[in-house]
């Protein structure tokens, strides 16, 4: 395991070089996890900064939680997200473009007047302390120290989080769930519909493709007693399509020729 | 290096992660911005409680992780509805409130 103790609150170099290359790397891709058009190339961001915090929680002594940090969030969490995305439509790329009138430089000085504010939060909770490090903490192991901690001075929290995980998987199901406003559309209705319907010419059901035709393919459709085909009795998805092949190509035209 | 670095980049991932949740207009980008932000606010739990010592911020990072994820699987569905209904992923076209 891992064993990056500090130094009168500093830490070794293996862990300042870890720092130095991950953090630049998790900032660039939050920063362009905003700046990118593709909510599944957000998605994919997030996940990068996601697993680079996974690695720093490790080099931080919190083995168990960095193991969580992949397990749950990249593995499930964005999975789930990646998911919706999918089911919403992966071509949803919403646009960069404001909505609200002069948002962008508000919310640009808005940022760096939070990040004052959390530098002077963190001065008061940081300044003078020196760092202790986790060694005696984790000393019979990281997991076996945070489950100690879990089972007896937070068994309260950890059971009411267990009645909200439940609470959320309820909500879930009862939002996913959508009952339907009118019964579906049945073959008895449907027959019924073409008795009650203007004309009783389809009544017993669409003409057959291929009917009188030179070729009985799905794609050729019947021709009516005048010789012009019936575009009823083929589907609608091949007219649409484009695919529906007239029976006059079919047509035998050497006889006519040897007969000239 | 300073152990306060660890705290700086959450400090700077949690501020991207508010901007965010401002500028972005698709919901499901809004949530993932807000994913971030617990992320970053676990980072500073972490990195405290290697300062002080003790457990306690690690714990605490875990039962952000838990309820992280009852928030994703809730608001997902809640997308889901607004999609279904509205056809729209939008943040701008949820506005029935308004007129």
């Amino acid at each position: 395991m891992l064993n990056l103790a500090l130094e009168a609150g500093r830490t070794h170099t293996p862990e300042a070089v870890l720092f130095w290359f991950l953090a630049p790397l998790a900032v660039a891709a939050a920063l362009g996890m905003l700046l990118v058009k593709k909510a599944v190339h957000s998605a994919l961001l997030l996940a990068w900064v996601m697993i680079s915090l996974a690695i720093i929680y490790i080099a931080q002594d919190a083995l168990f939680l960095g193991i969580v940090q992949i397990v749950v969030y990249t593995g499930a969490v964005m999975m789930l997200f990646l998911f919706i995305l999918m089911l919403v439509g992966v071509d949803s790329s919403d646009s960069l473009k404001e909505t609200i009138k002069g948002q962008r430089p508000a919310i640009i000085f808005v940022s760096v007047g939070l990040i004052g504010l959390f530098l002077s939060l963190l001065g008061r909770a940081t300044i003078g302390i020196p760092a202790v490090g986790l060694k005696n903490a984790n000393t019979n192991g990281n997991v076996q120290g945070l489950a100690s901690e879990l089972f007896t001075k937070y068994v309260w929290a950890f059971e009411v989080v267990s009645a909200l995980l439940i609470t959320a998987a309820l909500g879930a199901m009862v939002l996913a769930h959508s009952q339907k406003s009118k019964s579906k559309f049945a073959q008895r209705d449907q027959a019924i519909a073409r008795f009650r319907g203007k004309s009783l010419a389809t009544a017993a059901g669409l003409p057959s493709s291929g009917v009188y035709a030179r070729h009985n393919a799905v794609d050729v459709p019947a021709l009516l007693p005048d010789g012009t085909a019936a575009k009823l009795s083929i589907s609608q998805t091949l007219d649409a399509r484009g695919d529906m092949i007239e029976s006059k190509v079919f047509e035998l035209k050497e006889r006519e020729q040897e007969e000239d | 290096m300073d152990i306060s670095n660890y705290l700086y980049l959450s400090i700077i991932l949690f501020t991207i992660g508010a901007v965010g949740v401002v500028i972005r207009r698709n919901a499901i980008v809004v949530f993932m911005c807000v994913e971030l932000m617990l992320n970053a606010a676990n980072l500073a739990f972490v990195t405290f409680a290697r300062i002080n010592g003790n457990l306690d911020g690690q714990v605490a990072s875990f039962f952000t992780m838990v309820v992280a994820a009852c928030e994703v699987v809730v608001g997902l569905a809640i997308i889901v509805t607004i999609y279904r209904s509205r056809r729209s992923a939008s943040v701008d076209d949820a506005s029935l409130l308004k007129r």
